[in-house]
């Protein structure tokens, strides 16, 4: 266990001393995630003029909070994240169980959990605390790790994760299971069981994609599954099979994108973005904005953007200082690719819509919160790297 | 061990990590490809897909031609009106909905049932007329509530309207929407198809049917952009419509009108024709009917009227009712003699007043017969006689082959659909029409009465009106047609419908001049001399009266007979008749004589024809003359 040698920063301010107030501020920034993240946000900023300029200032404002959370978040020194860590998982589940108790329901999914003075969406909670509580059981265990280690984890993970499926919420469910997997794959999960289930994965997806018919028939049910998470995937497999229902999302996105070309229309020039053929334009099928409106290039720019910041992120895993650190820093990391490849599919018609909005773009402050939230995380883990 | 162990992780760790980057690598590469792929290699495809999205082709209906008489009086118009429209599958109670909108808007029963057979005849998702022509004030306080009804809007459409109402109803025919069968035909032919969309009438009879392509005109296209709920957002281009080219016709409206009046109340048929053009002047059918209750979809009420009329108004009788010609025939049986030299015009027969055939007795309407009748006689005094030994020295064959040349039993060629084709009797024909072989077989006897245009015999008044036209023109025969002028609206460019000669007969003209003489005689010495008294000019005609209900043996007294079972008048006649200007055809149904009923008819038309002057009164007045007084028979 490292010490702690650096003094923490006390809320008195030398007025003074500007300099030293100011390096104080900036002192738990790291200017490459800042930069990185700033320059999606400017993406984000200047695709939100196009595709729904009368929120300009609700989406400001989030920012404003979310980068305030950044901060905050990167000012803590990672054992106390660490401290938080089964506190959070706790209220999480307990929270969720309330849902499913006493949810609130809204379009056909039990969600929300009314508290009276307001209403929270749990699952989102869990896509911070599922990490932390992973790598803090790891943390734990450091050392002494037994297969039970891992079946213990698999546990902890698939409780939240069934639950937020059973809501259903599919696209949070794959977030928060994609944080979990992540940090057991980084605790050291043997390739002899990730490789057998990746190959059978795989599998099942092509079975999917070849018997699309038959399993589409309307007369199938598929256990354990909703009917509208049925239809997703059927729609997906094949979204001229309900054109003006479940399908428009698919087709009118998939035109979008695919009338974009290589330099796209020009911004502000979308025609299915402006004449509303495209739906949820300004939140989950931004990135159909861009591609419409400044084509492959736009892509590739978000796409890079993307791959720095994930870079960064693994680099600030690989100097963490702890295995609680090293473990959160890469799975909150991994989760920004969840997110981005999940809604990236989404948008190109080959995953199906499950409500997963592209990272740090998409209209919508919880999201942009929580993922700052993960950015300060990256911050402070990187604050406190291990000194060689 | 204790400094190893973290160490040894710690590499198991950058190990995981730079799997988990190559699993980032492949996963965005993925992506990428995919965005090639949509972006790159199917680009065209797309681009497409996003144009047809975005770009939507609006008809604009054209203008519907005008048709005119030959003097350039407006027998059609168009107006535009404001119409209150509901499209079914975008309401959810229509019954509620048309409530409440009764409310404020005056909506009568006769709508609503307009309105329900206009839904049973039409798809869900079309949008049908509950209310037109609205006034300003209901189109206001519909705006003002239009958020409250959605399916519900209010249209500017064009109307057709028929200024004089019934007049030359049969003749001008009426347009109606465009019913399903109709649509199936349009759509059978793609650039039917293009053209019509938008159009939601069509012509349903008259010449409103038969000039419906030169009528209908070009529809025009916007081209508009178009939001995901199909709004109109901007318009990008327009190709201007072109409208339907305006009608001129042969006819001439006060000709017609003058025409009509003369009818009074009875029914009946008269088809003026022009000799040596085939120009229609004057197509009468009465009872006449209003072409305006179509254009909006009939009501039931009114429809039910039209259909069970006994009176049958929607029947063009001019050109679907077949009669026996009666007497009207013996001018052509009298010409078929002498081109076929059966009979020579100066061969007298001696007329007992009845002619015996194996058993049966034919008789003349005279007592004791007309003594003894040339050619020209037989004409003037309609010697029933003088027909039955023709006939009977012809055959059947002969006068049937003679008859078909004139055109009496197939189509004439005009310019209306739908004429009917009439009977012209021949032993092949009665093979055809019957089953039963001893059905099947001719019998002399039949020819008979034949001769004086009685037995199977049985033509339309415009079969009638073109053979005396035929007749008139010295055997030169021509298409009837209605439509004089197609005038292209825009530029005011006529094309001309040519006159048509179908066939030169070949009469020779001492053929003719005995027909002529005899057809004078008629108009000054005999049957037709009374209706004919006084006239200015030289006309040539026959009447005729064809039984409607056998009488064996007995003698035929009007007064007697049932109002439905009276027989028809005839009357055919050209003038003047030296250089005949004008032929026609009269029938009045159960009018009883022809002399009485349909020659007074025919004296109206062809004084304002040819001399310009108009009936005094509207009346004809020899409505209730007695028959037995003014001729004994015709």
């Amino acid at each position: 266990m490292p010490t702690l040698t650096r003094k923490t920063p006390t809320p008195m301010i030398n007025l003074t001393d500007l300099r030293l107030f100011l390096l104080r501020l900036v002192r738990p920034i790291d200017p490459f995630l800042l930069g990185v993240t700033l320059c999606i946000m400017a993406c984000a900023y200047l695709m939100m003029l196009s595709a729904s300029p009368e929120r300009m200032n609700a989406h400001i404002l989030n920012i404003i909070v979310a980068l305030g959370v950044m901060w905050i978040i990167a000012s803590q020194p990672p054992p106390r994240l660490h401290s938080f860590a089964l506190p959070l998982y706790v209220l999480g589940v307990l929270l969720l169980i309330g849902v499913a108790l006493f949810g609130d329901i809204s379009k056909g999914a039990r969600r929300w959990l009314n508290l009276g003075v307001m209403r929270i969406q749990p699952s989102e909670l869990m896509k911070i605390a599922m990490p932390l509580m992973l790598a803090w059981y790891f943390q734990k265990r450091e050392g002494a790790l037994k297969v039970r280690d891992f079946l213990i984890a698999t546990l902890l993970l698939a409780m939240p994760v069934g639950l937020i499926a059973a809501q259903p919420d599919l696209g949070t469910a794959i977030l928060v299971l994609g944080a979990g997997v992540f940090v057991i794959f980084f605790a050291g999960l043997s390739w002899k069981l990730i490789i057998p289930v990746g190959v059978l994965g795989i599998a099942a997806v092509v079975a999917v994609i070849i018997f699309q018919t038959d399993i589409c028939a309307p007369e199938v049910n598929w256990p354990g599954l909703h009917d509208y998470q049925k239809h997703r995937v059927c729609t997906l497999l094949d979204p001229s099979s309900d054109p003006r229902g479940k399908g428009f999302h698919t087709i009118q996105s998939t035109i979008a994108v695919g009338s974009g070309g290589f330099l796209g229309k020009g911004w502000r020039q979308g025609t299915q973005t402006h004449l509303d053929f495209l739906p949820e334009r300004h939140t989950d099928f931004i990135l159909a904005v861009i591609s419409e409106e400044f084509g492959l290039a736009g892509v590739l720019i978000i796409a890079i953007l993307y791959c720095l910041l994930i870079a960064r992120g693994l680099m600030i895993a690989s100097n963490a200082a702890t295995l609680f650190a090293r473990l959160l820093a890469g799975s909150v990391t991994m989760i920004f690719f969840t997110y981005a490849f999940v809604n990236m599919g989404m948008v190109s018609g080959i995953l199906p819509v499950v409500g997963v909005p592209l990272p740090m773009v998409s209209y919508g402050g919880t999201a942009l919160v929580t993922l700052c939230l993960g950015i300060g995380i990256l911050m402070s883990v990187q604050q406190h790297r291990r000194r060689r | 061990m204790e400094l190893k162990a973290p160490e040894q992780e710690l590499s198991r760790f950058r190990a995981r990590v730079a799997a988990a980057a190559v699993f980032v690598l492949v996963g965005f590469s993925l992506i990428v490809a995919r965005f090639v792929y949509l972006q790159i290699v199917r680009y065209d495809y797309y681009a497409t897909r996003a144009e047809e999205n975005r770009i939507s082709l609006l008809p604009i209906v054209p203008n519907r031609g005008l048709i005119m008489d030959r003097n350039g009086v407006v027998l059609t118009r168009n107006y535009s009106a404001y119409t209150l429209e509901i499209t079914p599958s975008k309401v959810r109670n229509l019954e509620d909905t048309i409530d409440e909108l009764a409310e404020f808007i005056d909506i009568q029963t006769k709508d609503r049932k307009r309105f329900r057979k206009l839904l049973e005849e039409s798809k869900n998702f079309e949008s049908l007329p509950i209310r037109t022509r609205l006034t300003d004030e209901e189109v206001a306080k519909f705006i003002a509530r239009r958020y409250k009804f959605p399916g519900v809007d209010i249209k500017a459409r064009l109307f057709r309207q028929y200024p004089f109402g019934e007049f030359a109803s049969h003749a001008i025919g009426y347009i109606g929407r465009i019913n399903q069968k109709e649509m199936a035909r349009i759509e059978d032919d793609e650039d039917l198809a293009a053209n019509y969309r938008g159009t939601e009438h069509i012509g349903k009879t008259g010449l409103e049917q038969s000039y419906e392509k030169e009528l209908h005109g070009i529809t025009g296209f916007e081209q508009v952009e178009v939001d995901a709920s199909g709004r109109a957002v901007r318009s990008l281009a327009r190709t201007p419509p072109i409208p339907g080219n305006n009608l001129q016709l042969t006819m001439d409206a006060e000709l017609q009108r003058i025409a009509e009046q003369a009818f009074g109340n009875r029914r009946g048929a008269l088809v003026a024709i022009e000799p040596g053009t085939g120009g229609v002047l004057a197509l009468v059918s009465t009872p006449r009917f209003d072409p305006n209750l179509f254009v909006d979809g009939i009501t039931p009420d009114n429809w039910d009227v039209l259909n069970t009329s006994l009176d049958k108004p929607m029947i063009n009788r001019a050109l679907n009712g077949a009669y026996p010609p009666g007497s009207t025939f013996k001018p052509f049986m009298a010409l078929g003699a002498l081109v076929t030299g059966k009979r020579a015009a100066n061969v007298a027969i001696a007329d007992p007043g009845y002619f015996v055939f194996g058993n049966n007795t034919f008789r003349d309407d005279k007592v004791g017969g007309h003594g003894m009748v040339d050619m020209v006689k037989s004409i003037v005094v309609s010697c029933d006689t003088y027909y039955y030994t023709l006939a009977n020295e012809m055959g059947i064959d002969l006068i049937s082959d003679f008859m078909g040349k004139l055109g009496f039993g197939s189509r004439t060629g005009i310019d209306i659909e739908g004429e009917s084709t009439g009977v012209l009797p021949s032993q092949a024909w009665k093979k055809k029409r019957f089953k039963k072989p001893e059905q099947q077989k001719w019998y002399a006897g039949e020819t008979i009465s034949i001769g004086i245009g009685q037995g199977y015999n049985a033509y339309t008044p415009l079969q009638l009106a073109h053979a005396t036209a035929t007749l008139a023109a010295g055997g030169i025969m021509f298409k009837p047609h209605i439509v004089k002028y197609v005038v292209d609206a825009q530029t005011g460019q006529r094309r001309v419908v040519e006159p048509t000669p179908v066939a030169d007969l070949g009469f020779k003209p001492e053929h003719l001049d005995v027909i002529r003489r005899g057809m004078v005689g008629v108009m000054t010495g005999g049957t037709g001399a009374r209706a004919f008294a006084g006239a200015k000019y030289e006309a040539a005609g026959k009447t005729g009266t064809a039984q409607v209900f056998s009488l064996k043996g007995g003698k035929y007294k009007e007064s007697e007979t049932h109002e439905r079972l009276r027989d028809h008048a005839l009357f055919i006649a050209y003038a003047p008749a030296k250089d005949p200007k004008i032929a026609l055809a009269v029938l009045v149904e159960n009018g009883g004589f022809g002399a009485a009923a349909a020659a007074p008819i025919a004296r109206q038309v062809l004084d304002y024809y040819l001399l310009g002057v108009k009936p005094a009164g509207a009346a004809p007045e020899d409505a209730d003359a007695d028959p037995e007084d003014a001729h004994t028979h015709d």
